[in-house]
């Protein structure tokens, strides 16, 4: 510990490559900024300067984040294990203040004003005190991880801000702290936990494609087979009957009333609809309890159709082809086609202009760089840093899928932006600080007690 | 610690890449294997706008352009920029109120979305552009563009020329691989519709990226797909404009038709078809009520009388029953022929003949000696050698049909007729196997059967003038640039009649000469020129109240000169006009003065060209017909004016006009009806039912085109 004291080169045990890729992937990003907001005809350096397109502010974040990236490398590593739980209770705290200062933005009331035009949203930065309270408490010599004890308090952990989250009506990024299930799955949690998320997915996907009394007799099909062909094991066990019967009945009661329950009830009708849409599904809105209430402002101007963004976005990347229609002559995206192009969808610049091979490079360098970071996960010594590169890696995983998904119809729409390339100053700073607190972390990784 | 549950970090890491290579596999998916992104993508961002050709200009014969083109403007808005505007103004310009204003501001909204340009007000008048384009600084969010429009220059030849109008659905099902959209023109009738290929031009396709608003934002790949248009080709007439105005002038208030041919070429040099109207009358924005007004019209003026209405020739077609005679030697030029009054030779004393004596062949065309003519056309069909009535009429018909009757022509208009020869088969029909020349005695004057458009007549004319020889008559002479499409070839083909030898076009040309000079044509004659001429007049009948009544005759001329070098060969119908020697002989003698001198000479002359323009020959029945509309109008229109008046009376307080009671009266149909009002340069009026609207005609005020 005194070793490394001394030694005051903070570039010492950086991970440059990490590095690289960050700054490999902000230019790119600025660049499809640029992409978007391209018209021919201006100054491309004096507008780069100017400060007024999205393009040179984004540049301006960027400056903004290298100074903040050489704080946090500036920084002894051992504050953030300090601190952990302490900025965990603050984020946690600013989220609630939003209740009472917050101000409402495209429908959700998530942000908190902090004056000349900049707006900050408490559950963007509370991922990256998230990260640091889970790798903290997982760290813990008295976490016993295979406990269901641990396990509770770690999954309280890391959805209290999910579901501040969803209170704040901001469904997108309360899912990404779902993400956190894959580091405490590395760490320990039982799989079936994960196998009984997934079915549960799986049969809620079901209800939505297939009709209510195909799925039902699928569904009695499949518990009469399994009874049918667990004879001999049920001789042995008594109870395996009764489960089998509670598992039929659990799954057809949430096909035939929870999920509708849900989709009528608790979302709202543009979720419901985009849901539905993705699975190629028309959903009616007048079943929808929240759409009934707010049945007069539906009467206002004709609305573009629901699918409308997830058709232009698939259009946009579809025309792109094999290798793209070049930088900048893109039809799509110069015509505006494209909603939010700039932020959640600028995954469809690259596709337009670049085509499948850029496509492919791009997602390629995510990997990379996802891959990089678990294999720097698995050389940490200490179980804190281990922990917090896996939220790193599944926190970026959660971002890149989900976004990309979403452009290409594979995932309804939710607000997710594409890391370090979407615009947007509160994103881009927050990925900078869960990044580089990892390459600082790994910088110490010979610290071995903490 | 850091090796418990190591296995699970390949398991996340497989993970990862699973699902990676899942998106990439829906990319492939997407931009590989589905074409229609690509579609869809060019469908939203590139705009192809078309740019329409100037279409080709029509010169006359003496190189006087009579169709051209002009720049109209359309009012353009683009409603989301149109705010603060003076509308007070802008509806005082285009005599609309401001709650027709707001509907049409409101109906492109809901039509082509507040953030494109779209037309409010399309091919404004020239006063009313003259008015916007002073005060345009008042109404931001409005332009003036310009398009191209036709325009008649000399106000002449509507339904030669014909007009173009907006294509609908089944002219783009019959024209489906030549490139037409909805929205764009072509012509309709006439000239514009059958030299459509030629006059169009090559459309050019500009493309350009939009925006998902549709506003232009630049041109597609800098223009590399774009085509330029290439102008339509001129075309240039044989018609005269100056005869086809004399003609015209000549027409007015008369139903008819008139067609000059010169002989040598066959070329058309004018061809009037009354009553006629000012095509400008069918441009500019009020073209559909327009059109509107003029097919209702009982006298029928769309319909170009020339090619497409039939008449029985009368005895016009002596002067081919006569070649036949003589070439087939039943008679020669010495025969004479006693005329008691009658005819005698089928026993039942018809068709009765007007001045008694005893011909020949020179007297009997000069007089029309009915009796003649039956004889010899008896005597045709009577021939030993043919055996029977069929095959002599077979072989009659064939002399007739070499004479250009009988089948279309071919002329370069649309909708011509074929006339009509009747053939032994369709007599048999009727009377029979054993039918005889008696049965069909009435041809022989050119009353029965026999039909003829006045093309086909002015062609004989010019058949005889040649001495055995016509072209096609046709209107266009060349096309500029060549004719690429073959189209006039068929006038440069050279027809000649079955085997008449010119002793006996000789005989006929005495005749017609002999008309003019102590026959029934001298009303025809013109001071120093040999004219050769045949008078007509022809009984006709037309259904009134369902039964068939005896009309007025028909009125035929038919004639050309100068004998020696034929210059003009003519052919005039004035309906129901009486004797064909009162009206068409003299328009006759005016129009082959005016084409031969190249004007009317001599004051009397001059009074004769007033004189006859003023005659009013419209028929009795069309003149009821067209009462009978006007009184439908004007009982609408006082119905109107009631109604306007009562609302008045509620609300007075909103009007701004003078409230002066007395002269508000007459102002009532313009505040009812925009549409009326705004041109009141239109000289159309409405009389009282007592009135009869003879003098109505479709013109619009030459101040109106010039812009």
């Amino acid at each position: 510990m005194t070793s490394s004291r001394n030694n005051t080169k903070i570039s010492q045990g950086i991970d440059w490559v990490v590095v690289w890729v960050y700054a490999l992937l902000v230019a790119i990003g600025i660049l499809c900024i640029f992409m978007v907001e391209y018209k021919p005809g201006i100054n491309v350096f004096q507008t780069f300067i100017a400060g007024k397109t999205n393009y040179s502010k984004q540049l301006m974040f960027t400056f903004l984040c290298i100074v903040m990236a050489m704080f946090i490398l500036l920084a002894d590593s051992k504050l953030f294990t300090a601190f952990a739980n302490m900025m965990y209770a603050f984020g946690i705290l600013l989220m609630l203040a939003t209740f009472v200062i917050g101000k409402s933005i495209n429908g959700s009331k998530s942000w908190i004003p902090l004056g000349g035009g900049f707006n900050l949203q408490p559950a963007e930065i509370c991922k990256i005190f998230t990260s640091l309270a889970l790798a903290k408490f997982l760290s813990r010599q008295e976490t016993d991880f295979s406990k269901l004890r641990s396990q509770i308090i770690g999954g309280c952990i890391a959805l209290s801000p999910a579901i501040l989250s969803i209170f704040q009506n901001e469904t997108g990024l309360a899912l990404v702290y779902f993400s956190f299930f894959i580091v405490m799955y590395r760490e320990g949690l039982p799989p079936a936990l994960l196998i009984f998320g997934f079915s549960f997915a799986a049969l809620v996907i079901a209800t939505l494609i297939l009709e209510p009394n195909t799925l039902a007799i699928a569904l009695t099909i499949i518990a009469a087979a399994t009874i049918y062909f667990t004879k001999r094991i049920r001789k042995r066990n008594k109870n395996l009957l009764v489960t089998i019967i509670a598992i039929w009945a659990i799954c057809v009661s949430v096909q035939r009333f929870a999920v509708p329950y849900i989709f009528n009830n608790v979302f709202q009708c543009y979720q419901s609809t985009r849901i539905f849409s993705m699975v190629g599904k028309d959903y009616d809105c007048s079943q929808n309890k929240s759409a009934m209430r707010r049945v007069s402002d539906k009467e206002k101007a004709a609305k573009k159709p629901d699918d409308y963004n997830v058709r232009q976005s698939k259009i946009a990347i579809g025309s792109g082809g094999l290798i793209g229609k070049g930088f900048l002559k893109g039809t799509q995206t110069r015509g505006k086609y494209v909603p939010e192009q700039h932020t959640d969808f600028i995954f469809t610049s690259i596709g337009e202009a670049f085509g499948l091979a850029g496509c492919f490079v791009f997602l390629a360098i995510y990997l990379f760089l996802l891959l990089r970071i678990i294999n720097l996960a698995e050389k940490q010594r200490s179980t804190f840093s281990r922990v917090y590169a896996y939220c790193v890696a599944s926190i970026l995983f959660f971002h890149i899928v989900v976004n990309v998904c979403m452009t290409i119809g594979l995932f309804p729409i939710i607000g997710i932006t594409l890391p370090l390339i979407s615009y947007g100053g509160s994103s881009l700073l927050s990925f900078t600080i869960l990044l580089f607190i990892l390459v600082r972390l790994d910088a110490d990784r010979q610290m071995v007690l903490r | 610690m850091s090796v418990f549950n190591q296995s699970r970090s390949g398991i996340i890491q497989i993970a990862f890449g699973f699902v990676f290579l899942v998106i990439i596999g829906q990319l492939v998916n997407l931009q590989v294997f589905s074409a229609k992104y690509k579609l869809a993508a060019e469908n939203n961002a590139i705009y192809r706008k078309i740019i329409y050709p100037d279409r080709g200009i029509i010169y006359d014969r003496n190189n006087k352009s009579i169709l051209e083109n002009i720049i109209m403007y359309d009012l353009v808005v683009t409603p989301v920029e149109a705010k603060g505007v003076d509308t007070l103004t802008l509806c005082k310009l285009l005599n609309i109120d401001s709650v027709e204003y707001k509907r049409r501001i409101k109906e492109i909204g809901y039509r082509n979305g507040t953030v494109r340009p779209s037309v409010f007000e399309s091919l404004l008048s020239p006063e009313m552009y003259a008015g916007l384009n002073e005060n345009m600084f008042k109404f931001p969010g409005f332009i003036l563009s310009e398009r191209s429009a036709r325009s008649y220059p000399f106000s002449t030849a509507a339904n030669v020329l014909g007009y173009i109008a907006e294509v609908d659905t089944s002219f783009l099902r019959k024209h489906k691989d030549e490139g037409y959209e909805n929205g764009d023109y072509a012509g309709m009738t006439g000239l514009e519709r059958n030299y459509e290929k030629i006059l169009m031009g090559k459309r050019g396709v500009k493309r350009f990226i939009r925006d998902n608003k549709s506003r232009i934002q630049g041109s597609f790949e800098n223009g590399r797909y774009d085509t330029s248009a290439v102008a339509g080709k001129n075309l240039h007439l044989s018609l005269d404009v100056n005869l086809q105005k004399l003609g015209e002038k000549l027409m007015t208030n008369k139903v008819g038709s008139i067609v000059a041919i010169d002989p040598k070429t066959g070329g058309i040099l004018c061809m009037v078809s009354a009553p006629t109207y000012d095509p400008n009358y069918l441009t500019g924005n009020q073209r559909r009520h327009h059109y509107g007004e003029l097919a209702l019209d009982p006298r029928l003026p769309l319909i170009n009388r020339t090619v497409s209405s039939k008449y029985s020739p009368g005895s016009t077609f002596k002067t081919i029953v006569g070649i036949v005679g003589l070439t087939e030697g039943v008679i020669n030029a010495n025969s004479r022929i006693g005329c008691s009054g009658a005819f005698w030779g089928c026993g039942n004393g018809k068709p009765k003949c007007l001045d008694p004596g005893y011909f020949n062949f020179k007297e009997g065309i000069a007089h029309s000696c009915n009796t003649f003519f039956a004889t010899v056309f008896k005597r045709t069909l009577d021939q030993q050698k043919f055996g029977n009535a069929d095959s002599a009429l077979t072989k009659f018909n064939e002399y007739a049909y070499s004479f250009g009757l009988g089948k279309r022509l071919g002329v370069d208009v649309p909708s011509e007729k074929n006339g009509n020869l009747p053939v032994s088969s369709y007599y048999r029909k009727i009377f029979g196997r054993n039918w005889n020349s008696c049965n069909i005695i009435s041809n022989s004057i050119g009353q029965g059967e026999v039909q003829t458009t006045i093309v086909q007549l002015a062609n004989v004319m010019a058949t005889i003038a040649n001495k055995g020889y016509f072209y096609t008559p046709h209107l266009v002479d060349s096309i500029e640039g060549g004719d690429v499409y073959g189209m006039l070839d068929s006038f440069k083909v050279k027809h000649t009649t079955k085997d008449v030898p010119d002793s006996i076009f000789e005989e006929v040309q005495n005749g017609m000469q002999a008309v003019m000079e102590f026959g029934t044509g001298a009303e025809a004659k013109v001071p120093g020129i040999v004219v050769c001429g045949k008078t007509g007049t022809v009984q006709n009948s037309a259904k009134v109240n369902g039964v068939m009544t005896k009309q007025k005759d028909h009125a035929f001329f038919g004639a050309f000169a100068p004998r020696n070098n034929p210059k003009i060969a003519i052919a005039i119908i004035c309906e129901n006009a009486g004797f064909g020697a009162q009206s068409s002989a003299p328009i006759a003698s005016l129009m082959i003065e005016q084409y031969i001198k190249d004007s009317i000479e001599g004051s009397q002359r001059k009074a004769k060209v007033e004189e006859l323009a003023k005659k009013n020959l419209i028929p009795p029945m069309m003149k009821l017909a067209m009462a009978r509309m006007d009184s439908v109008k004007q009982a609408k229109l006082n119905l109107l004016i009631q109604q306007q008046k009562e609302k008045e009376e509620e609300d007075t307080t909103e009007e701004e006009i003078s409230i002066d009671s007395t002269d508000r009266i007459p102002e009532k149909p313009i505040l009812t009806k925009p549409r009326e009002s705004r041109d009141k340069k239109k000289s159309i009026t409405f009389h009282s039912a007592a009135i009869l609207t003879d003098e109505k005609q479709y013109t619009i005020n030459k101040k109106t085109i010039k812009a």
